[in-house]
């Protein structure tokens, strides 16, 4: 049994402070020191490790709602990316000795090792309360400072979420390659805009070899992988402020390559079809949302984490310089835009995206066949186009 | 999918009496389903035996059987309201059980009865052990290397005792036992050695229907899960809840501490884990409705065991809606009428547009839930308190906090155990492991962490003593199994506990830090040394108060509108104001033996009376229910307008207390109606300036304190039993003296006869002093006259101040000495004339005055020779209230909540709660005669040898439930609360009679009447002798003692265990001086409860038995209706052929 962190007593103070001028104390969790970010809230009860090393929550002080945070400890296997990504983390109660077989440190030891300000014994539950009914806003934590209006004064500093461009600062700098685990059955370039490894694995086992690219590649050289497929992964910032790829995309639609998209990869599609996007007012995070795919009419519990969605009509098709575009999903909880599907005019899928995560880590494995749609949709392009060569 | 319009009756099956593994839970699932039913427009037809459950209210159904769930019985409903179709998921195992003998029989086809929620074919998939088996191994596995796969534990199937062995060879020891189709694990075990393999399984191959066990693998030790599954037909499915047990496998489910959510896996492993439950309810093909997967996790692996499904609604459900506010008995009662999830509302969300969220989603929890089991070994003294896969907790109490500290100290104390909260200080276990230490060669932790490494009721408090005296982390996982994250929360626990004795002040701050990991003020008082009283105070005085937050399905991601709150010590609180005068209704906290859904049902009603019920200003009443059982249905939210998930201590009542009068005006407190609980803690209330409503206090005092009473019955003129009140042995045996053998010993203020026995000599008083006083060292001992051959009465009656309304009158039909609770009685009674009950109302009314009472009082009475005794008064609702309530059809628990806010009689006449004229003794031509019996738990507990405990019944309450037989006369009312309890009598056959000398006399005239109807009669040497010399041809077989014959003539235990008995008259000859009972009764009962044969055990037993046995040969009994009843008792024409063809 490893050895236990803190007694209860003996954690240094912490300081929370919204930009609202709402504060919370609390003691100090991981590093010590002074963060800001944007203050969201997750409701999944299990996942901390892949929630924290998820890049799409770059710039966000994270706020678990489950009160026990910590339990399986740190292990080698489950990390989304090479880092934590969260701006800080704010939990209730910190676990001091874990329990699991594959764990091979204390959460306490990995965001202090990491450099990551967290904070324990806080009431997440009015904390989340608060974000709800306000929205999410910037928030500073500290177990440094112990003043209330100084703290306040650098919260409202910091930069806001809104109109913040992100990708750069968390894609891959070089592209990578990531083999198919059974027998190669495509080539997909997938656009690095904060991806989490989980993707590629879902691809891999699929028989797709993913081609990694850096947020910042060329149309040219996405061509130049004769890719059978285009994926555009989840990541931080406001879809808004994202211009080089939504050119991209276009570049990938005018070509008539099949695209799928997860996340911000769905703004993106959305924001190439000429559909607008918007912030929400707190957001999905959380692995217990229920999503209806409006085709089959089946629900599914799915992994959301997002700030942002696409505003496209419920009902019916929009004609689009590539097809004629249709929300395909739609969140139940709110009604919010979950899936875009681009159809051609017999009504045969082009291309697709889902604003949530059908690769979990964490969460439910329910939308999985997404993987499976988009493997599909290449072997029909290819047969078509093979089809097309031979005619 | 909208709802189903091609079916418009559907017949509910219930779960009948309460009975260990499967209780009120079913009560709460099937209430919901009757609810949303009827309100869906459904016709309801609606069969449970089990009068105390809220669903057979006449009015939460369109036609309610109170009969017996039997094929037979239920058959005849059918025959008679021909419905669409059959819910029987939400019943337990016994409606289950029932479904699929009807649909074995043909009937349901017959009738055209659709089963829906599952078909018979899922049903045996998951119950089937080798159906089930081979749909887990069929589902995909990862292909990741690493991933430590999945399946069902190696095992054989067995029929035979030679499979059974050579099973045993295969696998090797230890083994595990579990027969097929048995509820709550009856008949499983652990088994170490061949000699426990062949007693477990051969116990558990006679209690499988099927005659079939499966032994497997031992997976002793390893993590334990369950997750709650929900599917709709189109095929959506959700976890609703994850559950991790705090004991690993190896004990019970329903004895394990459990907590929600799962604290200790990653994620991956618990989608994992999700996958496969998803796969295995959509291969076992549950259509529509709930089910519930247990896994079991090796801590050093992560392989994955899948243990049992149950393709319905189990306790874990109620658990679980309780727990995450997803109601999914209500849930389950939608998809099976042909709703998806997504087309059904979660009651409890409200999102910005005022909408609620869809139900097709999975609940997330911003707190921790901790359910504890509840005991009753001391009510079985040679029972084995091992848990093992046998579940024999009573009843269990839940508890919400933001972390699992907070939750496990609130539901420690929930228990209402005194041994249950931890005690930091020196006490006993760990005084018996120093005695132990001083004499032996190991140290006290060694000796403490033994005791603990045995799973059974204590162990908990053993584990944090090992802990004080110094064991280490490493050692008590090494010794108990239980995994570290949660030895490391009582090492916090302990910790917190020092940290409270040394700090040199009492702080804010450490108070702070003690309640936060769940300590209570009591707690705190004892590591200061204060008094309660004090650290309440000093508490109140730096402003420390919990504050309560919201069960919400969501973690806050929405508007929550259901006011479902539970405390904590955090910074904000979630209680909104209102107007109207609130009514707070104490519950009765967990299950336990004399103390259960009887009750619940009362402050059910109490807040089905008062929500909306006229105050003095005109504005109605908003109810308040306060209580920690999560199987009830005063637990459902949707029962009062608010509910508070908090412990009934006086504590957690006065803190719900001051947050409800922030919160608006509060009209007063009932403590009347949830039992002894809420009971006890009247005077603490009252003495904290809290409005109690209803009879006072002061009142409780003067009809539950001896000496006080003696002085009302004596101004009142009314004899009670000679008795005395003795504080060592020589006061009793003076008292006893004095009074004349038998005597009556009792501890003093007790429910359910704790501690209760007859006393024949002296010798037989000393060793009971010697036992009683252990059980409680502050109380005195009572001495009562024991009545001989004296009928006792129950009554039930409301008590306005000036007016009486006798409610019933109970005649028991076992003598006094048997516990009221144990007892089996008839309404109206049969044998007292008018004059004896006109006695009965004068002295009731005579008493209800002069204590003070202000709602209900039950008083009971013994007629001995002409004089009409009192025995004792309780001036709060009783056990009985719902079967008087039922047998008169009179709501009484909503009369007294009522009159406790201030109606008279008169004017709940008026209103119609109440007769216009006379009361509940009344003479109604057409009304029916009610039996209750009562249902005993002895098939569940084995002693530590292995043998089962006796059977006999006595001063001391041992039955968990009750059923009620209705029919025009007593002989078939009394015959269906047979069948309905035990399965039906036997109309021919063999009787085996052997009595005490005592009763030998009375049992001439019924067993010559068995004779007389065919019987043959065996009996014991002599009974046959003198059966034989009063004309009765009995034919004596050899006691058990004189073991089997020369000729190898076999013993009356052969013959019962080789089922050539049918029905059993034994009456026992008294405990021998040890307080064990004497040998050859003890056998005989012991094997008629292993061959479940049924045992009549006193004299009017018998004298009923026979007069139900010639009841059954004489006719067809019929059923009928609560409504049907009504309609009868009003005069107006019944249409069913009850008592038609007598």
């Amino acid at each position: 049994m490893p050895a236990t962190s803190p007694a209860p007593s003996t954690r240094v103070p912490a300081l929370l402070v919204l930009e609202d001028g709402t504060t919370f104390t609390g003691s100090s969790f991981g590093a010590v020191g002074e963060t800001f970010g944007e203050a969201v809230f997750s409701t999944a009860m299990s996942g901390y490790q892949e929630t924290l090393t998820d890049p799409s929550y770059h710039r966000q002080v994270v706020v678990a709602t489950a009160p026990h945070i910590g339990n399986t400890g740190w292990n080698d296997e489950d990390d989304e990316s090479s880092r934590i990504w969260v701006a800080g983390y704010v939990v209730r109660d910190a676990a001091r000795v874990p329990s699991s077989w594959r764990s091979r440190r204390t959460l306490d030891d990995e965001l202090a090792r990491q450099g990551v300000v967290g904070m324990c014994d806080v009431d997440t539950r009015a904390l989340t309360r608060h974000l709800r009914e306000r929205g999410a806003m910037r928030v500073g934590i500290s177990s440094l400072e112990t003043d209330r209006a100084a703290l306040l004064a650098r919260v409202q500093q910091a930069p806001e979420m809104t109109g913040a461009h992100l990708a750069d600062e968390v894609t891959t700098p070089t592209a990578y390659v990531v083999p198919a685990r059974a027998e190669k059955r495509f080539t997909v370039a997938a656009v690095d805009l904060g991806i989490k490894s989980m993707t590629p694995y879902r691809l891999a086992e699929r028989g797709i070899e993913t081609h990694v690219l850096p947020a910042t590649t060329s149309w040219a050289q996405v061509e130049a992988l004769h890719p059978d497929g285009v994926f555009f992964s989840n990541g931080p910032g406001d879809p808004g402020a994202t211009e080089d790829a939504v050119s991209l995309l276009r570049s990938v639609l005018d070509a008539g390559v099949p695209y799928f998209g997860i996340c911000f990869g769905n703004q993106i599609f959305g924001r190439a079809l000429g559909f607008g996007t918007y912030k929400l007012r707190y957001g999905h995070r959380g692995i217990n949302q229920p999503v209806m795919d409006l085709s089959t009419r089946k629900v599914e519990v799915t992994a959301h984490n997002h700030g942002f969605a696409v505003d496209a009509p419920r009902e019916g098709r929009t004609r689009t310089p590539y097809g004629w575009a249709r929300v395909s999903h739609v969140g139940l909880n709110d009604d919010v835009v979950e899936g875009l599907a681009l159809e051609d005019e017999d009504g045969a899928l082009l291309s697709f995206s889902v604003q949530y995560h059908p690769e979990a880590a964490a969460g439910p494995h329910d939308a999985s066949y997404l993987f499976d749609r988009f493997v599909d949709l290449m072997g029909s392009r290819s047969l078509a186009q093979a089809q097309g060569t031979k005619n | 999918m909208p709802r189903r319009t091609d079916i418009s009756s559907i017949l509910v099956i219930g779960s009948g009496p309460i009975v260990i593994g499967q209780a009120c839970e079913f009560d709460y699932s099937g209430t919901q389903a009757c609810r949303v039913l009827r309100a869906e427009g459904f016709r309801v037809i609606l069969v449970n035996s089990n009068p105390a459950t809220i669903m057979t209210d006449p009015e939460f159904a369109d036609a309610t059987y109170v009969e017996p769930i039997t094929p037979e019985f239920v058959e005849q409903v059918i025959a008679l309201e021909r419905p669409d179709a059959l819910l029987a998921t939400l019943g337990g195992q016994t409606a289950l059980n029932a479904a699929i003998a009807l649909h074995d029989s043909g009937v349901l086809e017959r009738y055209g009865v659709e089963l829906i929620g599952a078909s018979v074919d899922a049903i045996q998939r998951g119950e089937n052990r080798e159906q089930f088996k081979a749909i887990v191994e069929g589902l995909p596995q990862s292909d990741d290397p690493t991933d430590p796969g999945f399946g069902v534990a190696r095992s054989f199937v067995c029929h035979t005792i030679d499979d059974v062995l050579g099973a045993a060879g295969e696998l090797g020891y230890p083994l595990v036992v579990r027969p097929s189709f048995t509820m709550g694990g009856v008949g499983s075990g652990f088994a170490h050695d061949e000699t426990d393999l062949r007693r477990i399984a051969g116990a558990g191959l006679a209690a499988s229907p099927t005659t079939e066990v499966l032994i497997e693998e031992s997976i002793l030790g390893w993590k334990e899960y369950e997750l709650e599954v929900m599917r709709d037909r189109a095929d959506n499915v959700v976890i609703v809840c994850s559950i991790e047990n705090f004991d690993p496998m190896g004990v019970h489910t329903g004895d394990s501490i459990t907590v929600a959510p799962a604290m200790t896996l990653t994620d991956r492993e618990y989608q994992r884990m999700r996958d496969v439950a998803i796969g295995i309810i959509r291969e076992v093909g549950v259509d529509t409705g709930g089910c519930n997967i247990q896994f079991a996790v090796d801590p050093a692996t992560g392989r994955m065991i899948v243990i049992e499904m149950n393709p319905r609604v189990s306790r874990s459900s109620a658990l679980a809606s309780k727990a995450t506010g997803f109601p999914i008995a209500k849930i389950a009662a939608k998809v099976a009428i042909g709703y998806t999830l997504d087309e059904i509302p979660n009651d409890i969300t409200a999102t910005q547009d005022g909408q609620s969220t869809p139900a097709s989603f999975e609940p997330s929890l911003d707190y921790v839930v901790v359910k504890v089991p509840r005991f009753a070994f001391e009510k079985f003294p040679l029972a084995d308190s091992t848990l093992t896969t046998h579940m024999k907790s009573v009843g269990e109490a839940m508890a919400i906090g933001r972390n699992f500290t907070e939750a496990l100290g609130k539901a420690l104390r929930s228990l209402e155990d005194p041994k249950a909260p931890f005690v930091f200080t020196t006490p006993g276990p760990l005084r018996q492991a120093q005695d132990i230490a001083s004499t032996g060669s190991g140290s006290v932790v060694d000796e403490l962490l033994t005791v603990a490494a045995r799973p059974h009721d204590g162990r908990l408090a053993v584990v944090m003593q090992a802990i004080r005296a110094g064991a280490t982390p490493e050692q008590v996982h090494a010794s108990t199994k239980i995994d570290p994250w949660f030895v490391d929360q009582l090492f916090l626990i302990s910790e917190v506990a020092d940290q409270v004795r040394d700090a040199p002040e009492l702080t804010a701050d450490v108070l702070r830090l003690a309640k936060r990991h769940g300590l209570s003020d009591a707690q705190v008082a004892t590591l200061r040394n204060l008094s309660e009283d004090v650290v309440r105070g000093v508490r109140w005085a730096l402003g420390l108060r919990p504050v309560y937050k919201t069960v919400d399905t969501c973690a806050a991601e929405f508007a929550a509108r259901t006011p479902y709150h539970y405390s904590s010590y955090d910074s904000e609180t979630e209680v909104v104001p209102r107007t109207r005068p609130a009514v707070l209704i104490l519950g009765s906290g967990p299950n336990r033996i004399g103390q259960g859904i009887e009750f619940d049902y009362s402050c059910v009603h109490a807040a089905l009376a008062l929500s909306g019920a006229p105050d003095n200003n005109g504005r109605g009443y908003e109810t308040v229910m306060v209580n920690c059982n999560p199987e009830t249905v005063s637990t459902d939210y949707d029962t009062a307008d608010r509910l508070y998930f908090e412990p009934l201590t006086c504590e957690d009542v006065l803190e719900v207390v001051h947050a409800e009068q922030q919160a608006g005006p509060v009209a007063g407190v009932i403590v009347q109606l949830g039992g002894q609980t809420p009971l006890r803690l009247a005077q603490a209330l009252k003495d904290a300036g809290v409005p109690v409503v209803g009879t006072s206090p002061e009142a409780i005092h003067l009809a539950e304190e001896r000496g006080a009473f003696g002085d009302v019955l004596d101004a009142a003129g009314l004899p009670s039993p000679k008795h005395g009140l003795a504080r060592s042995f020589a006061e009793a045996s003076t008292i006893a003296a004095e009074i004349g053998y038998p005597v009556l010993v009792r501890p003093s203020y007790v429910l359910g006869g704790r501690g209760m026995e007859i006393v024949y000599d002296e010798s037989t008083l000393a060793s009971y002093i010697d036992r009683a006083t252990e059980v409680s060292p502050q109380h005195p001992v009572l001495v009562d006259r024991f009545l001989d051959d004296a009928v006792e009465i129950d009554v039930d009656a409301l008590y306005d101040g000036t007016e009486l309304y006798l409610g019933g009158v109970m005649e028991h039909i076992e003598e006094a000495g048997v516990h009221s609770g144990d007892s089996a009685c008839a309404l109206p009674p049969i044998t007292l004339g008018s004059e004896v009950v006109d006695r009965i109302r004068t002295s009731t009314e005579a008493i209800a005055r002069g204590v003070g009472v202000q709602g209900l009082i039950n008083i009971q009475f013994a007629l001995a020779g002409d004089t009409l005794f009192v025995l004792e008064a309780n001036p709060r609702a009783s056990r009985t209230v719902p079967f008087v309530s039922k047998a008169t059809d009179t709501a009484l628990a909503k009369a007294a909540a009522r009159i406790m806010l201030g109606a008279t009689i008169p004017q709940l006449r008026a209103e119609g709660l109440l007769r216009p004229t006379g009361d509940g003794t009344a003479e109604r031509p057409g009304a029916p005669m009610a039996v209750k019996e009562a249902v005993m738990p002895f098939n569940r507990f084995r002693t530590v040898e292995g043998t089962s405990v006796d059977t006999i019944l006595g001063p001391e309450m041992r039955s968990t439930g009750e059923v009620m037989g209705l029919d025009v006369g007593f002989g078939t009312a009394f015959a269906k609360s047979q069948a309905a309890a035990f399965g039906s009598l036997p109309t021919g056959g063999t009787v085996f009679v052997s009595v005490a000398n005592r009763d030998k006399r009375s049992i001439i005239f019924p067993v010559k009447r068995l004779a007389d109807l065919g019987f043959e009669i065996l009996a014991t040497a002599g009974t046959a002798s003198m059966l034989r010399r009063n004309g009765v041809d009995a034919r004596a077989v050899r006691k058990f003692s004189q073991g089997p014959g020369p000729a190898g003539e076999p013993t009356i235990v052969q013959l019962i265990m080789d089922e050539e008995v049918d029905l059993i008259f034994n009456t026992p000859a008294g405990l021998s001086p040890d307080g064990r009972p004497r040998f050859d009764g003890y056998e005989i009962r012991t094997a008629a409860v292993l061959r479940n044969i049924p045992c009549i055990t006193t004299v009017q037993g018998l004298a009923a038995a026979v007069q139900g046995i010639e009841a059954v040969r004489g006719g067809t009994v019929g059923v009928r209706s609560l409504q049907s009843w009504a309609k009868a008792a009003a005069g107006e024409p019944a249409d069913d052929l009850v008592g038609a063809e007598r």
